[in-house]
């Protein structure tokens, strides 16, 4: 009944001399080479050596019970029949325990602008765009396990649509809304064609190498994109031509942006149980016998990209409309990570999963400002952490099983 | 011609210190299919270990030489148990896992990195210590070529030719090969494939600290972010090569510094990454493996 | 309907309550927002303009405030980014602030400045220089205490051309926002003096590994001097690789780079090197005042913009209290037409809102230190 065994006593010492070495350059000598000024922080050694140690004692603990809990588990499934469902798989296939909780989830999203301060709302429409963007990227990365390191080029093809056709021609947020999408879709085409027979990283590598083009092409073209300097006074989105103040607006564009998330979720939801999702599934699962199977590969996969850049397009003609003002610096491959952070840590190909995860991932680093300045490095090792502990991400994907009707029920 | 040449030359400079970080990737996504992320970062740590240890020496007053040594010795050091205990912490426990798992993994730990130094030291740029001399008979050619120039490329071919001996004829280069050609089967005649990924990384991390010292006495300054641009650019050229290949790693990088530098000096500096990329994208629309990438066919 | 009516009812009761009770705490504070960059690798530009406009609202307020009113800060954090920008406006508003103090950042400026105009916000930037700001005369209530990166650009050409005599001229940038506003001004200005000619106009990317063939294409065009529109780091690589590469040619750069920071790192390459900056205003007895204040409170000398930040927050604060009332259009009027004391002497603003008294000099590097270039 030993936890913490003499074993995992010298593990941990061990490990924290360890890390004591490591940190020791970095950590506790601060050099200033303009002013020509070593500074020694002996303490720093101390607390790393302390911190490991504890750490490393309680993934020991962490381990011993998952074992016996593993031994358990075991026997219980030696007891038990096999093809026992998951936790989450029952809270899904319970409706009677889900169906009020999705309820109560919706309808706080609703009221949501009625109990917060504008500038909360604010931040909310920030993160459903997100979770907009975060499905998009699903069906590309999570459905068909095309990795595209360059989504975010969409994004900016979206918002640069509404931005230019606004400044030059005047055109309104409801026209732009689906030539934003057309536009990046046909992006996503375009960079399809060539590059879709490539396989896993070569085709990660080229997209991002897609996203950078467009980023420097959107800084270096001024005459085309205004450069740098971005394109301000963007209109935001209009109501049947009524002239809203400050916080009615807000809170529009924040039911909008719910209604395109309400959309999504319904379009992909539709779509993963359609001819096409399961083509694209077993696209994922194996090329080769989908091809046997007399599935067009091309098709299948353009389909794919276009459909997620559709997506980006259309968050990002929202995104140009919410804030009124673009730049290129919005759009680079940091923010491609983050899209990318968002569905995997969320579970790829689970919806329920990326809307968690956009909603963890955005508004985390928000309510995180009280520490400010270790807020980023939290964010990374939230990240490392989550994927050692659970790599299938917050929510696994459930599968939809058919079963044969049984016509005697 | 002589700018000709002079181009030709920045291209060089720059194509090997692309090399030295992209054949950590390589040599990692090689043996266990993974974009290493973090990989930049350990080039930059490599670079800041060689600058605190530098500065602490010349306060004591050592000789150049002997500081330039130390430095070195120990940027690789550090770097590498940087290296090695990435992989222990953040990838290791995740073999097995779905493929994107460990790429996420990598981006945090990158993130994790680039904040730990910036929050450590400073967010400011340092000024890197001059340590490599600059001897009197170079001053002719200064104009064309500078002794870091020279330093970045000499070293460089050193170490590659170290590097290709170790990988054919030593026990671990087999054991590394081995294990990069089938994990199942290495283990199986009796490779512990648990050291010989370590020793990757150890390898690729000790590569790109050797990168590290070098392009930071060549900038001549340094910051917390230095890994993420130059990490990026590596992985582009490894790609490039064919990933996987350690001769592609480095001919990626040559044609990627080359294109680069023609690029500046006969276009513009502001499109030189929009031809770098679409070098890429053409050379994978035509070579789908890479330049030097094998082909895999999938047999069922 | 019934959220607002309830803080009608709230508002009554505290209302009775003040006017009941505590007749002592007559007026409800003037609220003043200050924006920018408080955390961030940008943090370094917005937070000396913080620590300013605290120093200024505590003098304020130890004199009685305005018009019997306290004064209070609204702090909001926007890391330089414009989509955080917009966000945090939208609470300055929601939080009833009189006037801004901020952006720090050109973008999020742009970014904040629709949302102040359709809410009748008075704003004014220590430091956001890009020209359109003021000059397109959509923002009637945005002001600056800095001058416009045009009259910089004008600075560096005129002295390129006219003191440096330069015949060729080659022109780089950081392809950001500033430094590429920069270049092209100056271009344009060199270009229309007709005494000297660009040779070569090229950006930079930032954070390459190596500069060595965009200098070399510098020195085929054979400049007489390089004029650089960026910040001071890319602009030390470039001087010290021009400098390895044995190219003396004179390199001209901008308030980015007239900063402690260039010169600590370029070390013995920074010699010479001219780069322009807002006036000198180390011997105006409100600079050395305040400068003195940040050093008690704070134990460090005060940082980029700080002079700025401060006659900000005193040009906001003279603002309010000349105002005939605390609607927009009043403070603006009064922004106008008084002059108020800053570290840069009296200013006042122009129509467009820029600054009037607040100019650029030519600096030089010498001996390690900034000195005004003749």
């Amino acid at each position: 009944m030993n936890v913490i065994t003499l074993k995992d006593c010298r593990k941990a010492l061990l490990t924290a001399l360890w890390f004591m070495f490591l940190t020791f350059p970095i950590l506790v000598v601060k050099v200033n080479t303009t002013e020509h000024l070593v500074i020694w922080r002996w303490q720093n050694l101390i607390y790393v050596g302390a911190a490991t140690c504890i750490a490393s004692l309680l993934t020991s603990v962490y381990r011993h019970y998952r074992d016996r809990r593993g031994q358990m588990r075991q026997q219980e499934q030696q007891e038990e029949e096999a093809g026992r469902l998951s936790l989450t798989e029952r809270f899904f296939n319970t409706p009677a325990v889900s169906r009020p909780v999705f309820a109560t989830a919706a309808l706080f999203f609703l009221i949501f602008p009625l109990l917060f301060s504008t500038y909360q709302v604010n931040i909310m429409t920030t993160a459903l765009m997100y979770v907009v963007l975060g499905l998009g990227l699903n069906i590309v990365v999570g459905v068909a396990g095309l990795l595209n390191l360059g989504y975010v080029a969409f994004y900016a093809v979206g918002a640069y649509t509404y931005a230019l056709l606004n400044m030059h021609f005047d055109v309104g947020f409801w026209i732009a809304l689906p030539l934003g999408g057309i536009m990046a879709a046909l992006f996503g085409i375009l960079l399809g064609f060539p590059v879709l027979r490539l396989r896993g990283d070569y085709l990660a590598i080229v997209t991002l190498g897609f996203g950078e083009i467009i980023l420097l092409v959107l800084k270096n073209w001024a005459e085309f994109s205004q450069g740098p300097g971005g394109i301000s006074n963007i209109s935001r989105p209009g109501f049947f031509g009524v002239n809203m103040p400050m916080e009615t607006a807000l809170n529009y564009q924040y039911y909008l942006t719910i209604a395109m998330v309400v959309l999504t979720i319904f379009v992909i939801n539709r779509l993963q149980n359609s001819r096409i999702g399961r083509a694209l599934f077993a696209l994922r699962e194996d090329e080769i016998a989908c091809q046997a199977m007399g599935i067009d590969k091309t098709t299948v996969k353009l389909t794919a990209f276009a459909l997620g850049a559709t997506w980006a397009g259309l968050a990002g003609v929202l995104f140009a409309a919410k804030n009124a003002y673009i730049n290129p610096d919005s759009f680079t491959f940091l923010e491609s990570a983050m899209i990318l952070c968002i569905v995997v840590l969320g579970g790829m190909g689970s919806i329920v999963g990326v809307i968690i995860g956009a909603l963890i991932l955005i508004l985390l680093p928000e309510y995180l400002r009280a520490f400010s300045d270790y807020r980023m490095l939290a964010f990374g090792a939230l990240l490392v952490i989550m994927m050692v502990f659970r790599p299938q991400g917050i929510i696994a994907n459930v599968r939809r099983t058919y079963h044969k009707k049984d016509s005697a029920a | 011609m002589e700018y000709f040449l002079e181009l030709v030359f920045s291209g060089l400079t720059r194509g090997s210190i692309y090399a030295l970080i992209a054949l950590g990737y390589t040599m990692v996504y090689g043996i266990i299919g993974l974009i290493n992320f973090a990989h930049g970062e350990v080039y930059m740590i490599g670079a800041f270990t060689a600058l605190i240890v530098a500065t602490v020496l010349n306060m004591y007053g050592l000789p150049l030489p002997a500081v330039l040594i130390l430095a070195s010795v120990a940027a690789i050091i550090w770097a590498a148990a940087y290296g090695f205990t990435i992989e222990r912490l953040a990838y290791r426990p995740l073999r097995g896992a779905p493929r994107l798992s460990p790429l996420i993994s990598a981006i945090g730990m990158s993130i994790f990195l680039q904040n730990y130094v910036m929050l450590a030291q400073t967010p400011n740029f340092l000024p890197f210590p001059e340590l490599i001399p600059e001897p009197a008979f170079l001053e002719r050619f200064a104009s064309m070529v500078g002794t870091t120039d020279l330093a970045i490329l000499t070293v460089t071919s050193v170490v590659m030719i170290l590097l290709t001996l170790m990988i054919k004829f030593t026990r671990t280069g087999k054991a590394m090969r081995a294990t990069a050609q089938d994990q199942t089967m290495a283990f199986l005649v009796g490779v512990n494939v648990d050291t010989v990924i370590s020793i990757t990384f150890i390898t690729g991390s000790s590569l790109a600290a050797i990168g590290g010292v070098l392009i930071a006495s060549h900038i001549g300054q340094i910051n917390f972010y230095i890994g993420f641009i130059a990490g990026i650019k590596a992985f582009t050229a490894a790609v490039l090569g064919g990933i996987g290949s350690i001769p592609g790693a480095v001919l990626g990088s040559f044609v990627l510094g080359l294109t680069e530098s023609f690029a500046t000096g006969y276009v513009s500096s502001a499109y030189e990454d929009v031809f770098a990329f679409s070098l890429l994208v053409l050379i994978l629309i035509f070579r789908p493996a890479g330049l030097l990438g094998k082909a895999t066919i999938e047999k069922v | 309907m019934t959220k607002s009516g309830k803080m009608l009812a709230f508002f009554a009761a505290g209302a009775l309550f003040a006017a009941t009770v505590v007749p002592a705490l007559a007026a409800d504070p003037i609220k003043i927002g200050v924006a920018g960059a408080h955390s961030g690798d940008l943090a370094s530009y917005g937070l000396p303009t913080l620590k300013g406009a605290q120093l200024v609202v505590k003098d304020v307020n130890a004199r009685g405030g305005i018009k019997g009113a306290p004064v209070e800060l609204v702090l909001v954090d926007e890391q330089c980014k414009p989509e955080a920008a917009a966000n945090v406006a939208t609470k300055l508003v929601s939080d009833g602030v009189k006037a801004v103090l901020g952006h720090i950042c050109s973008g999020p400026t742009k970014a904040a400045l629709p949302i102040y105009r359709d809410a009748k916000i008075v704003s004014v930037s220590p430091s956001a220089t890009t020209p359109e700001l003021t000059q397109s005369g959509e923002y009637k209530y945005f002001f600056r205490t800095i001058a416009s990166d045009d009259r910089q650009a004008r600075t560096m050409a005129d002295f390129v051309v006219d003191k440096l005599g330069a015949k060729k001229v080659a022109v780089l940038h950081d392809k950001g926002d500033y430094g590429l506003g920069l270049a092209t001004y100056a271009r344009q200005f060199i270009e229309e003096s007709k005494k000297a000619e660009v040779v070569l106009f090229e950006g930079i990317t930032v954070g390459q590994v190596d500069f060595s063939a965009v200098i070399q294409k510098v020195k085929r065009s054979n400049p007489d001097a390089v004029i650089f529109g960026g910040y001071h780091p890319e602009a030390s690589k470039l001087v010290s690789q021009m400098r390895k590469k044995r190219m003396n040619t004179t390199f001209v750069s901008d308030d980015g780079v007239k900063d402690e920071a260039f010169i600590k790192v370029a070390g013995k390459d920074a010699e010479g090197v001219y780069a322009t900056g807002p006036t000198d205003t180390s011997k105006n007895p409100i600079t050395i005042e305040y400068r003195e204040k940040f050093k008690k409170s704070e134990g460090a000398e005060p940082g980029s913009f700080f002079d700025n930040g401060v006659a900000a927050a005193l040009a906001i604060v003279n603002g309010l209290e000349k105002a005939k009332s605390l609607e927009a259009d009043d403070i603006a009027a009064a922004l106008r037409a008084e002059k108020v004391e800053t570290p840069f002497g009296p200013i006042s603003f122009d129509e467009h809102g820029d600054p009037v008294g607040i100019g650029f000099n030519m600096f030089m590097v010498k001996d390690g230190q900034y000195v005004i270039a003749e």
